[in-house]
């Protein structure tokens, strides 16, 4: 290795590069120079450095457009990579945009420089085929995440949140340590589609399916898919907003990919199992899962009377609607996977961003305190229906979309006669229990008349923007799917998997 | 020409919403002008049709390259004859809303939302879009009824709501499955309903497909036993959207079934002709047996429509060309008369006498309190019963004939319905307008009299009785356009099973 390949691969890494740079920034910054300054000052200053740093590092991506794998898959720059990558950067932006109201926190550089640090675990953790970058990156994540949930120190909840999402996250790293110790074994490599050769001819071993179970229970935690969920409602109810709303969108996004990665390249040959060897694939797995998740994550959400905890088991839900996502297998699987998975967390991440102002000048995130909405702030209501109508998956929204093209990917399923279809028929049937949850915050927001003394809502500049703008992103990725979906497209061909 | 009629409600619908809250006049304003343009636009677009080969293109845009979907407008003369409906349906609508003081731009910005869905549905050639327009018809039905509805509207609201999305839930997943198997049987990969419509699907997959998706569209047209959302829907929803959830709504129902499942699966329908006509029956007597022991006057004009809608499906089943051009025409007259009921009921009687309890009314006098209401309400009841003259008997009596060839058996009991339902419909006459009861005590307590019938009511009325004499007069205007339509492309499958 010599010392041209380092300059080639710190150049490949510029826009983490960038990205760690500006927490640091973000930090130093807010500690030396802003101290004495007004909070929301402080605020937006963090929030501007982290948006140029992220636009930064977009434009980085654009600007040296290159493809490379360096040390065995540790660190993978393709088209696809880097369409997730700027995904995340850009969810990370928003997220940096709802934050400059909140007022749980007098540390503002570190909050801003942990957002980042997550960011910049997320984006390793998207580029790389490698199980051992996988785990180191996955903890860079966990780790930053779990003190943004704590971030809010004057609140029991906040505490008690994270604490939950600590335990739930370290055993969850636990089990995914020992499945990745277990293949490493049986293959002998961290390479993900080395080792879905070696994983192939090493034929039946009851390891490898001890192995599968124990990545699938790992990433089954990260993804909030149930019978792994617990931590979900309390981590999104307890945590300050914006934490709760980058766990719902950027992490999802990242593990979902990552998720996607390890079982469709890494197994990818052992889908369906063997029969003669009476070795368990995935596939039946996950579908289970999937179907666990739908049902129990939508069953639950009818029961709740706080949003934030509706919008956490609709997340559930909804990881069981991704998972359907796997079974395409194959391209059609990224594609679809991602396509949901980004107009997920742009859809969730405006909810929340109505959610934080009903919470800040309401007071709660009951339903109750959403009664008249449609009078009080008549954009961020008609915004608010958007969002969850999208997420219900009714058309021309984006969710609908993604619901479909997930749904078509999973049946079109070759070699098999429509082999998942019993799933397909649960996911619709559970759309149907979704929508009626979501039409119940619905009912509150434009049906329910506010109090006689109910003033309207006084809404910070750049939440309304930011809510405006991912209501219109909405409906044009559900009018016009082409756009991303053509990226996705091109950037998964230009990869010929 | 056609197509505007979309394009314009939606842009009335934002027009709508964007006029000020305090300002009700010019919402009814931009009101009125979308849906009279609307119907203008339908009725230059049924005088200029001119189909090649039984279907008129509008328009053919590429959308979604991936899947094969594209955006593509094109009518029949079964379109052209279900927009002019909505057209009619929509002017009419307006005018009896007139009196909606209460979020009037919001009223209207839904109901246009709705209408526009609704011309959508009528005008795609493309099933993706097709399912597109008739899911954005459901949310606005939830809220004109749960905001701005009567009796039990929460639960009327969501119950509509959730019964609509179960069924376009089942279409969704046969249009799935007929996307997927049309990829392996003839590598087709999309859904333009004319490529589809030429697939020939294997008969043990049209055995399940077929009833999936009939009955996900049916639901919607109100087909027994899954019709209970109807009844309920249209009494606690306000005048204007029972008027469209009758006269326009369940017509996408049965417009789903003849256009997606009829044409896409002929096979599976002949397997399941004799139960769907069945059903269809059933629906007929018992909606109006049913319709005959209420006591609240909205659900029995609720229950009426179950039972008019049953003819719709029964003539869809027959599958010979007079029960099917029958069926087209019973959804425009339906559609008229059960508007021009619900009117009556809704607006005329109920916003003055506050009261829908047929035991209340009998003692107000309304036949000489609102001489004009009492002459609809029996001209209407006219026209639904089936007399000669009116749009309902021309369509009832294609139904029967249609009926008569396919299963003679049934087609007597539907008769038998039509009894029935002359029976209710001169009972409540009679009850509600021209009874001799004296009033009951407190009733001569309100010493306000009555408002009087407004204008927009008497225009209103006076469009939809046109319409429907006009229809029964001269069923020519609609059937020379009804007719033609099953020799085109979309129908080749449909033709064939059934001999035509």
């Amino acid at each position: 290795m010599n010392s041209a390949d380092y300059f080639q691969l710190f150049s490949a890494l510029g826009p983490e590069v960038i990205v760690v740079l500006t927490a640091l920034l973000v930090l130093a910054a807010d500690l030396l120079g802003l101290q004495d300054t007004p909070r929301a000052y402080r605020m937006s200053i963090a929030a501007g450095l982290t948006t140029v740093g992220c636009a930064g590092a977009v434009a980085w991506m654009f600007m040296n457009r290159t493809t490379g794998n360096w040390h065995g898959g540790m660190f993978v720059i393709d088209p696809l990579n880097e369409t997730v990558k700027a995904v995340i950067l850009l969810l990370t932006v928003f997220t940096a945009m709802l934050s400059t109201e909140a007022k749980f926190t007098r540390h503002c550089g570190e909050y801003f420089a942990l957002l980042l640090l997550a960011t910049v675990g997320m984006m390793f953790l998207a580029s790389t085929e490698d199980l051992l970058m996988i785990f180191a990156s996955l903890e860079l994540v966990s780790l930053s995440l779990y003190i943004l949930v704590a971030f809010d120190k004057s609140s029991r909840e906040s505490a008690e949140a994270a604490l939950k999402y600590f335990l739930f996250g370290g055993m969850s790293a636990a089990f995914l340590l020992f499945g990745f110790s277990l293949l490493y074994g049986l293959s002998g490599t961290t390479h993900l589609p080395l080792m879905a050769q070696k994983l192939f001819t090493v034929g039946a071993d009851p390891l490898l399916t001890v192995a599968l179970v124990m990545v699938v229970i790992g990433f089954g935690f990260k993804v909030a898919a149930a019978p792994f969920h617990l931590w979900a409602p309390d981590a999104y109810q307890g945590a300050p907003l914006p934490s709760a709303a980058f766990i719902a969108s950027g992490s999802k996004v990242a593990s979902f990919y990552v998720f996607a990665k390890v079982l469709l390249l890494g197994f990818s040959q052992l889908g369906w199992g063997n029969e003669e060897t009476a070795t368990g694939g995935w596939i039946p797995l996950l579908s289970i899962v999937a179907a666990l998740s739908m049902v129990l994550g939508n069953l639950a959400a009818i029961q709740q009377t706080s949003v934030r905890r509706l919008l956490a088991y609709s997340a559930i839900a909804h990881a069981g609607y991704m998972l359907i996502g796997f079974l395409a297998l194959g391209d059609e699987a990224f594609a679809s996977l991602l396509f949901y998975v980004t107009t997920y967390a742009l859809t969730t991440i405006g909810a929340f961003g109505v959610l934080g102002v009903v919470e800040a000048q309401v007071g709660g995130d009951k339903l109750a305190d959403f009664a008249g909405l449609a009078r009080r702030a008549p954009v961020l209501a008609g915004c608010l229906m958007v969002f969850l109508l999208s997420l219900a998956g009714i058309p021309p929204l984006a969710g609908f979309f993604g619901k479909f093209y997930l749904f078509a990917a999973a049946l079109t399923n070759d070699g098999h006669n429509l082999p998942f279809l019993w799933l397909i028929i649960l996911g619709v049937a559970m759309s149907c229990v979704s929508l009626y949850y979501y039409l119940q915050v619905l009912k509150q927001v434009f049906v329910v008349e506010a109090d006689e003394n109910a003033r309207p809502l006084a809404v910070p500049f750049l939440s309304h923007a930011v809510v405006v703008l991912l209501a219109a992103v909405t409906v044009l990725l559900g009018c016009m799917p082409g756009w991303l979906l053509d990226t996705i497209h091109t950037a998964i061909g230009e990869l010929g998997w | 020409m056609l197509a505007w009629t979309i394009y314009l409600s939606f842009a009335g619908a934002l027009a709508c919403l964007l006029t000020p809250r305090a300002n009700p006049r010019a919402t009814r304003a931009v009101a009125f002008g979308t849906a009279l343009a609307g119907l203008v636009c339908g009725l230059m677009g049924a005088v200029q049709f001119k189909p090649v080969n039984g279907l008129e293109v509008i328009t053919h845009v590429r959308w979604i390259p991936a899947l094969g979907i594209d955006f593509s407008l094109a009518a029949d003369g079964i379109s052209v004859t279900l927009v002019l409906l909505t057209g009619i349906a929509a002017v009419a609508g307006v005018l009896f809303s007139w009196n909606v003081e209460r979020r009037t731009n919001e009223f209207f910005a839904f109901f246009f939302a709705l209408i526009g869905g609704v011309y959508g549905v009528f005008l795609s050639l493309d099933l993706f879009l097709l399912f597109v327009f008739y899911e954005i018809a459901i949310v606005p039905k939830y809220f004109l009824i749960a905001i701005w509805g009567s009796t039990r509207r929460d639960y009327a609201a969501m119950k509509l709501a959730l019964y609509s999305f179960i069924g376009s839930g089942m279409v969704l997943i046969g249009m799935l499955a007929a996307y997927v198997v049309a990829g392996q049987v003839a590598d087709m990969h999309g859904f333009d309903l004319v490529s589809l419509a030429q697939v020939p699907f294997p008969p043990d997959f049209q055995r399940w497909v077929f009833p999936l998706v009939f009955v996900g569209f049916a639901i919607l047209a109100g087909i027994w036993p899954f019709h209970t959302w109807a009844p309920t829907g249209h009494s606690a929803a306000p005048t204007a959207a029972s008027m469209l959830l009758a006269g326009v709504v369940m017509k996408l129902g049965a417009y789903g079934c003849l256009r997606v499942a009829m044409t896409l699966f002929p096979e599976g329908l002949k397997m399941w002709q004799h139960e769907l006509a069945a059903l269809a029956v059933t629906g007929i007597v018992y909606g109006a047996l049913v319709a005959l022991v209420q006591k609240d006057f909205k659900f029995v004009i609720g229950y009426s429509s179950v039972s008019h809608m049953g003819f719709v499906l029964l003539g869809l089943a027959t599958l010979n060309l007079v029960g099917l051009s029958g069926a087209v025409l019973q959804m425009f007259s339906h559609g008229i008369i059960a508007g021009l009921l619900f009117a009556v009921v809704g607006r005329m009687v109920y916003d003055r006498a506050h009261t829908r309890e047929l035991d209340a009314l009998e003692g107000m006098g309304l036949a000489r309190a609102m001489p004009f209401a009492a002459v609809t309400f029996v001209i209407a009841g006219f026209a639904s019963m089936g007399m000669p003259g009116f749009s309902g008997f021309i369509a009832e009596l294609q139904v029967l004939i249609g009926a008569w060839q396919a299963f003679p058996k049934l087609a007597i009991l539907a008769g038998v319905g039509i009894v029935i339902g002359v029976v209710y419909t001169l009972k409540t006459t009679a009850q509600v307008f021209f009874s001799d009861k004296p009033a009951p005590a407190e009733a001569h307590d309100h010493e306000h009299p009555l408002e009087p019938i407004s204008v927009p009511e008497r225009l209103g009325a006076a469009l939809l009785i046109f319409c429907t004499v006009l229809i029964g007069l001269q069923p020519r205007l609609l059937l020379d356009l009804i007719v033609p339509s099953f020799q085109s492309p979309l129908f080749d499958g449909l033709r064939k099973v059934a001999g035509l």
